[in-house]
């Protein structure tokens, strides 16, 4: 073993420095706490993608005539295709929740700040590629809610002046979704995107690793280096971290496994009734709206009274995140050093998304008629109510900013050195 | 000495999943159609039995209409623990053989004349619309002059289908409300006007095993996956184990 | 942070059975996706069994029908053709079907169930070409002493009327013959033994 390892360094030596640089010489914070699985789940769920998503392009038929067959030819023809498939559509969910998670952990201890912003951003650009990765694979199978999901989604971009009608019919190859849609959607969502995905990955990663990982505390482990150079509050992440997130996988995968086994639709949430019905380009679905993990979005466009204006808030709502490092003004990272009104702020931001959630899938009028009961006007009350968030959903930001710039915030002191670990 | 804040973090991650999960629980069926109110079909897809009867109704009364192209014979053997004999013996009249899917007789043509348009595949029916509206549907049938088949349908109003069942359950009406300020009479109850060969209680349960067989053709990986889960997330429970005692066996050298 | 106390017997006990359980687990993840490449419902359903007519081949003829996706030849062999077959031995590769592929109930002298009919996969055991039905007990271009059989064109592979491969010819064996078996005198089903028979 030990001659192979020689005879292998000798010939590639830049392997062997690059896996002490990033694992067993990388050096992490110590006190991790729950929030740091989700990185290392995000690149296990993106391996699954890739694995699955190759599976199922062996079987698929990227035609508007073939693909819905096709996909119930894996579900019932192809030996363990059910199995291919759900495990590409739960990780397809689970991508996002883990992702927003994440992304929720950098905004809880502060991961954007000086000098981790071109991590974030870099984050961010995986979070857009991602969302058109999945909006595009979402098309694939070609059901009722693939074929009206994908003419309202580009129909959007009508919004665009001067050229918007040219650019919808541009992006469909056609008039309404069909072959040359499929066909093009199919290339970016088994090729060209996973290739942007992995490469966004690697220089999020390398981005982080030049500047060293975050930490509940906000502190940096850099400052005080023991006399052989290392952190003092740092650990290797080979073997400390690699053990810890082998137990966050084996949670994760419990979880996953469930889903998939007992419960793989999760309610119509990760697979939805109406894509059972083949497209139909004469019948919309009764309830039309994006699957769960872009509902947040598609509420702030259904709440703004103007195409043209509900576009721009919706594109806004994004772009407003990429933003962060440089709206937050406070120098302190972490929550737990905080003003109070961040605190609250950040708890109302969660809230609010999670309602915006609700709003985009179509549960509020349940919801109001439990509460107001069946005569309510449910129109009026959603929109009073959904405009709400939508106001507060921005207002998050420009509080952000207020807060931090005019001085308004009242942080604790910050330790030294980190002051727990798991 | 920061406990207070980590479990403030914790609960906050709490509260979040928590709100997710009530999102999902809250709207157990978000089926488009008739989103609640619908009773419970109450199928039990492990149910060999009621699987079994509920195939024999399908192709007794359906399948001379309705397709489950998505279906083979031989997976429906399969699924339902029949032999090849039984079930082209007893539950294949179209003549196909055993691996072939399940198509209707029909003429898609003739079908089109017939009713207006043709009767849908219904190999994914319950997926599409679930099985307490299936069950629903197909006890909400009644005499209604009005329209061309003479039958209408609380559940689907104005269906092309005239009732394939009626020989089973009998012939319903409708006890109307009074027409109110010039809205149109709206159906209040349906009750049995001429009793078929079946009793109420019979034909519930023939409803139960067709809407179980159904729902099993949406998704016949259902018997399959339910069998191998447990196994699976045993393992994954195991597995996880091991890799947490690892994990504190290193994590001793962490201060 | 190392530690005098490490016990590294232990360490080396977790990591291995750890690690263990987790290969354990991948090599069983890898098992469904190997078997999506196999056969899927629709294409055993292709490979379904056929029954074929046979009455109306006469003495001497071939006819073709389609099993799996693949040639099955059927010969009604006539009495002369049948006569030369055992005088061929000497020249054959594998004269007694010891090595190639046929039922059990085939592996007899005339490769068949019933002596005059010959049913076979059309399919060269060198490279897979169709070869062409030589049925006449006359010399050929290829062979002056020919007694009936099968040629691939494609490299010049030789058979006899039951489709034993000659010498010196690049095909290695003789022709597979399908399982089948007869439904009365003039149907045979191609892909089910006779009952019976394993």
């Amino acid at each position: 073993m030990r001659a192979f390892t020689q005879w292998f360094n000798e010939r590639a030596p830049g392997l062997g420095v690059a896996y002490k640089k990033h694992m067993t010489e990388y050096y992490a914070p110590k006190n991790f706490n729950i929030m740091y699985y989700f990185g290392s789940l995000a690149l296990l769920v993106l391996v699954n993608q890739i694995v699955t998503g190759i599976f199922l392009t062996m079987f698929y038929t990227p035609t508007a005539a073939g693909a819905f067959d096709s996909v119930q030819y894996i579900m019932r023809d192809v030996n363990w295709g059910w199995l291919v498939r759900y495990m590409h559509v739960t990780g397809a969910s689970m991508f996002f929740i883990v992702v927003y998670l994440h992304m929720f952990r950098g905004l809880m201890y502060g991961s954007y700040k000086k000098p981790r912003e071109l991590v974030w951003l870099l984050g961010m650009l995986i979070f857009l590629a991602l969302m058109a990765e999945a909006f595009m694979g979402y098309v694939l199978p070609w059901g009722n809610m693939s074929f009206w999901g994908a003419k309202v989604i580009i129909t959007l971009f009508s919004a665009v002046p001067v050229i918007g009608e040219q650019l919808v019919n541009w992006i469909m190859g056609s008039f309404v979704p069909s072959d040359p849609t499929l066909n093009r959607f199919f290339a970016l969502h088994v090729v060209a995107l996973p290739l942007v995905l992995l490469l966004l990955v690697v220089l999020h990663l390398g981005a982080l690793h030049e500047v060293g990982s975050n930490n509940p505390d906000g502190v940096e482990i850099k400052k005080h280096k023991g006399p052989d150079g290392h952190p003092l509050d740092g650990i290797p992440f080979h073997p400390y971290y690699t053990l810890k997130d082998l137990v966050g996988v084996g949670v994760f995968l419990i979880i996953c496994a469930i889903i998939i086994f007992f419960e793989p639709t999760v309610g119509g949430f990760f697979l939805e009734h109406d894509n059972s019905i083949p497209a139909n380009d004469l019948v919309t679905p009764a309830s039309i709206k994006p699957v769960w993990y872009f509902t947040p979005f598609y509420a702030i466009l259904r709440m703004i009274p103007s195409k043209g204006f509900g576009v721009l808030a919706l594109l806004l709502s994004i772009v407003v995140l990429f933003l962060v490092p440089w709206l937050d003004r406070g120098k302190v990272k972490s929550i737990r050093y905080r003003g109070l009104g961040y605190k609250i702020a950040l708890t109302v931001f969660a809230i609010v998304f999670i309602l915006l959630a609700a709003i985009g899938d179509d549960l509020t009028p349940g919801w109001i008629v439990a509460i107001f009961g069946a005569n309510a006007d449910i129109t009026t009350i959603e929109n009073l109510f959904g405009r709400t968030l939508v106001v507060l959903y921005f207002g998050f930001f420009a509080f952000l900013w207020a807060y931090t710039f005019f001085g308004w915030e009242k942080t604790k002191p910050v330790p030294e050195r980190v002051t727990t670990h798991a | 000495m920061h406990k207070s804040i980590r479990r403030a973090a914790m609960r906050t991650l709490t509260t979040l999943l928590l709100a997710l999960a009530t999102a999902f629980v809250a709207s157990p069926s978000a089926f488009a159609e008739e989103g609640g109110g619908l009773p419970n079909a109450n199928v039990n897809v492990h149910d060999q039995g009621s699987l079994q009867r509920g195939a024999r109704l399908y192709m007794n009364y359906c399948v001379g209409c309705h397709s489950l192209k998505y279906l083979r014979y031989s997976q429906m053997a399969e699924g339902l623990g029949l032999t090849e004999k039984q079930v082209m013996d007893n539950l294949n009249f179209t003549g196909a053989k055993f691996g072939e899917p399940i198509v209707s007789a029909m003429p898609e043509a003739d079908a089109e004349k017939w009713f207006g348009k043709a009767p849908p595949d219904l190999s994914l029916e319950v997926s599409a619309k679930g099985a307490d509206w299936v069950a629903a549907y197909l006890k909400s049938f009644y005499l209604d002059p009005a329209t061309n088949s003479g039958w209408n349908n609380t559940v689907f109003p104005n269906v092309a289908m005239p009732f394939p069942l009626w020989q089973l359950q009998g012939e319903q009406a409708a006890v109307m409300n009074p027409a109110e300020n010039g809205q149109p009479a709206t159906v209040k109850e349906l009750e049995l006007a001429h009793p078929g060969s079946m009793t109420p209680a019979q034909y519930d349960q023939a409803v139960r095993d067709l809407t179980a067989f159904l729902t099993w053709v949406s998704a016949p990986d259902e018997l399959v996956r339910s069998h191998i889960g447990a196994w699976v997330v045993l393992y994954l429970v195991l597995f996880t184990l091991f890799a947490l005692v690892l994990k504190k066996e290193y994590w001793k050298d962490v201060h | 942070m190392a530690d005098e106390s490490i016990n590294k017997g232990r360490r080396r006990f977790l990591t291995a059975s750890t690690a263990v359980i987790g290969g354990a687990g991948l090599v069983i993840t890898a098992i469904p996706f190997v078997e999506t490449w196999l056969p899927s419902a629709r294409a055993e359903s292709a490979g379904a069994p056929v029954t074929v007519a046979i009455g109306k081949i006469e003495p001497g003829q071939m006819v073709r029908y389609g099993w799996r996706s693949q040639p099955v030849f059927v010969v009604n062999r006539t009495p002369e053709q049948l006569e030369w077959l055992p005088k061929q031995d000497p020249r054959l590769r594998d004269p007694d079907s010891k090595e190639s592929e046929q039922p059990k109930y085939c592996q007899n002298a005339t490769r068949s169930i019933k002596p005059e009919w010959m049913v076979l996969i059309g399919i060269c055991t060198h490279l897979g070409c169709v070869p062409d039905y030589k049925g006449e007990v006359k010399p050929e271009s290829f062979d002056p002493n020919w007694k009936g059989g099968f040629y691939c064109p494609c490299h010049h592979s030789r058979y006899d009327i039951a489709a034993r491969v000659y010498q010196g010819v690049p095909a290695p064996l003789n022709m597979v013959v399908p399982p089948y078996h007869f439904v009365d005198d003039s149907h045979i089903q191609i892909g089910v033994d006779p009952k019976g028979a394993a």
